[in-house]
């Protein structure tokens, strides 16, 4: 029909009288009820819920009692005294870190490789892929069984086939459980991120590695200088949902470990778990997730802010 | 318009987005309503008997929740029970570790089944919550009140009131591989009466070097059974490991330290596995013959299969002729949010009477929650089982308020201890009366 949904702003000599008036209003009043849907669920699954462990967070609230009245800053003096906090955050961000450098590096490389074409193509990606049908308490109760010094396969397995003479302690030394439980996820999520950067590089025009080639260079040049800045995008999405979800690790720490031995792989999340349900303190609980979101925030900016390079290209 | 459609579908993907954003890592997330738990006793009570057996049997189904560790004995009851009344009785296993939060979680949304069996040590912090409904007249009521085992009972007593009941007893005693004692040249029908002799068994068996084989288990990341196992030697002794209150504990004592002593002195002897057992397997490697002598809970002594020659001996304190054990186990009660509570009397009081007490859990070597039923055919035909009710007389059950969080608790201040003392700095460690004010602190709450 030709009329335009965004509005040039209603000068007065256009305003002509009731008829056109009531005709923006009720554009206006369309726009509103498209919109409504989506702000309402902002509003109650987002905004209401923000606000109330806020509320929580300044409130002396316990697990079974409930709403014992405000206590700031209480709460939030609480958590920097106890022994667990700073532990947990140095654990948290090492473990981001590692298990980022794992996925986006293992992701990168099974998408090439997919990439580069090939018979097994189409198995390989299903392959990859298939890991992330579990989720992630299966995953991880699936390997809490395979470690298992009872019942696990593994170590009866290598000593038959005389790899190994003693039997391997997966998660018994802080390290090796820090380790064991990265490679837990970086078997469920490679995938993931393998997908995510294979739609990046099947976007990639095959036109630019050609003339990059003709014009002379290697292997190792197109990969530095066109492949990766042309996944800006991708690697940026990768690079969020990778830290974000890496901060918030929980299911397979709780699973695995318990947060030992001696509390060494205890997460802000298991923190938070064990204010709430050991403790039976939901307002520190509350508090902890308080200081969370503001981490994520702080994170989450300056991704962004950083990886924004990429508008100037397309 | 130009294209509603368009504008339509990006509005239910934009919406999509905002529900399906959901973290990855999906915790089991707890309600942040705020909880409107009724003050204890506000719901009806159930109407005391009349009739031949207490409460209502009318085909109502309840719901139930229990703890994984009791499960044998708590399904055998269930299914009798459902079996002969028109009442059924759908009962949910709940694993150990995720009680407090299964309970907690549903108290704060009002979710909570009708019926709770849990640790005997949660009573208290849940009792005085007003989880329960008030029940004393109801048990004042039943011919046997007085020969019910009291410990669970004052556990479950708030202000004069009483909310619990013994639904499974479990005591902790030690047991021992009779043909590894042979083995080994220890005599198989002598247990050892103290916790030297124990720690000397078990090095004994030790020595002989079997693979796979040990002289003893201990659940290094197991907490909760490390006070099922290790306090009876110290009250066998006549120490305390709390005050009466429950609000201060005293694990430092020279008493307890000579206990550490000798249980550091028995991690060369376990599987290099235990150290990060949490519970889940503790007694499977003596159920598979593997282990010498250990420590293990009464009520599932029929879970040792018949290819294991076993004897029982009740846990010994440092001195010879000592004794004692921990009354543990699981007490029940009717919730206060329980929309069936005369039913589940009925359910209740059945799991007390003689026919469930012997032919039920007395056949299946548990343990009668009645005295007055302690000695029964089934328990004289197997003296392993008159040993176990025997040392019931002498144990404890310790009461505290903050019980699981200072002890149960993964995190907690008492694994931090154990955990020093099997294999940090040990029973001399300098960290020991730091650690035991660390769960002072946790016991006196906040």
């Amino acid at each position: 029909m030709g009329v335009e949904w965004s509005s040039a702003p209603a000068s007065r000599s256009a305003r002509q009288g009731g008829w056109w008036t009531t005709r923006r209003r009720s554009r206006q009043l369309m726009g509103l009820l498209y919109v409504a849907p989506t702000v309402i669920f902002v509003a109650v699954f987002f905004i209401a819920p923000l606000v109330l462990v806020a509320n929580m967070s300044a409130s002396h609230w316990t697990l079974l009692g409930g709403n014992k009245g405000l206590n700031l800053p209480d709460n939030y003096s609480a958590i920097q005294e106890s022994s667990l906090f700073w532990p947990a955050v140095v654990f948290t961000i090492e473990y981001t870190v590692l298990a980022t450098v794992m996925l986006i590096g293992l992701g990168l490389g099974l998408a090439l490789l997919i990439q580069s074409g090939g018979v097994w193509k189409g198995f390989l990606r299903t392959a990859f892929l298939l890991p992330s049908a579990m989720g992630l308490a299966s995953a991880s109760l699936l390997f809490y069984g395979l470690y298992s010094n009872q019942i696990g396969p593994i170590n009866p397995i290598l000593e038959t086939m005389r790899v190994t003479t003693s039997p391997i302690q997966f998660l018994e030394e802080p390290l090796s459980a820090l380790w064991w439980t990265t490679f837990l996820i970086v078997w469920r999520f490679a995938g993931f991120y393998m997908l995510i950067l294979l739609v990046g590089l099947q976007a990639i025009p095959r036109d630019v590695y050609e003339s990059a080639s003709i014009d002379g260079a290697n292997r190792w040049d197109s990969f530095r200088f066109i492949t990766i800045p042309l996944l800006r995008r991708s690697l940026a999405l990768s690079l969020i949902l990778c830290i974000t979800g890496s901060m918030l690790a929980f299911d397979q720490f709780y699973i695995l470990t318990q947060g030992g031995p001696d509390n060494s792989t205890v997460t802000i999340v298991e923190l938070i778990y064990h204010y709430a349900f050991q403790s039976q303190n939901l307002g520190t609980a509350a508090a902890l997730s308080v200081v969370l979101l503001g981490i994520l925030l702080i994170l989450n900016a300056i991704q962004f802010l950083s990886l924004r390079g990429a508008e100037e290209f397309r | 318009m130009r294209n509603p459609f368009r504008t339509s579908a990006l509005a239910a993907i934009a919406l999509v987005a905002v529900v399906g954003c959901a973290s990855t890592t999906a915790t089991p997330a707890p309600p942040t309503a705020p909880p409107a738990t009724p003050p204890p006793g506000q719901t009806a009570t159930p109407a005391p008997s009349t009739a031949a057996e207490p409460g209502v049997d009318d085909g109502t189904r309840i719901t139930a929740w229990t703890r994984a560790s009791t499960q044998s004995q708590a399904q055998m009851l269930v299914a009798a029970y459902n079996a002969t009344h028109k009442n059924q009785v759908d009962m949910q296993i709940v694993p150990n570790d995720n009680m407090q939060t299964k309970v907690g979680a549903a108290a704060a949304a009002g979710s909570l089944p009708d019926i709770i069996s849990g640790d005997v040590v949660f009573m208290p912090n849940w009792a005085s919550q007003g989880l329960f409904t008030d029940i004393t007249a109801n048990i004042a009521a039943l011919p046997y009140a007085s020969t019910l085992v009291q410990g669970p009972i004052k556990a479950s007593t708030v202000g004069g009131k009483q909310y619990g009941l013994p639904f499974i007893m479990d005591l902790s005693v030690w047991v021992y591989n009779k043909d590894l004692f042979t083995k080994a040249g220890l005599d198989p029908n002598k247990p050892p009466t103290t916790l030297a002799e124990y720690a000397a068994d078990a090095d004994a068996i030790q020595k002989l070097n079997i693979k796979d084989t040990y002289g003893t288990e201990i659940p290094g990341q197991c907490f909760g059974c490390e006070v099922f196992t290790w306090w009876p030697t110290i009250w066998a002794d006549g120490g305390q490991v709390m005050n009466a209150e429950g609000t201060a504990a005293t694990l430092n004592t020279d008493e307890a330290k000579k206990v550490y002593a000798i249980y550091q002195s028995l991690v060369k002897d376990t599987a290099p596995g235990d150290k990060s057992e949490a519970g889940a397997t503790w007694v499977a490697g003596f159920q598979s013959g593997k282990v010498g002598i250990q420590p293990y809970p009464g009520s599932i002594l029929n879970a040792i299969p018949a290819s294991v020659n076993y004897g029982v001996a009740p846990i010994a304190g440092l001195t010879a002729g000592t004794q004692s054990t921990f009354i543990g186990g699981d007490a029940i009660g009717i919730t206060s949010n329980s929309k069936h509570a005369d039913q589940a009397w009925n359910f209740l009081a059945w799991t007390m009477s003689d026919y469930a007490q012997t032919e039920i859990v007395a056949k299946n070597l548990g343990i009668p929650v009645r005295s007055d039923l302690a000695n029964n055919k089934y328990s004289a035909a197997d003296p392993r089982v008159v040993i176990v009710n025997q040392v019931a007389a002498k144990g404890q059950t310790p009461l505290a308020k903050n019980f699981g969080a200072a002890f149960n608790d993964p995190a907690g201040p008492w694994g931090v201890l154990t955990r020093d003392v099997l294999y940090g700095g040990g029973a001399t460690s300098s960290k020991l009366d730091a650690e035991n004010a660390a769960i002072t602190k946790v016991l006196a709450g906040s």
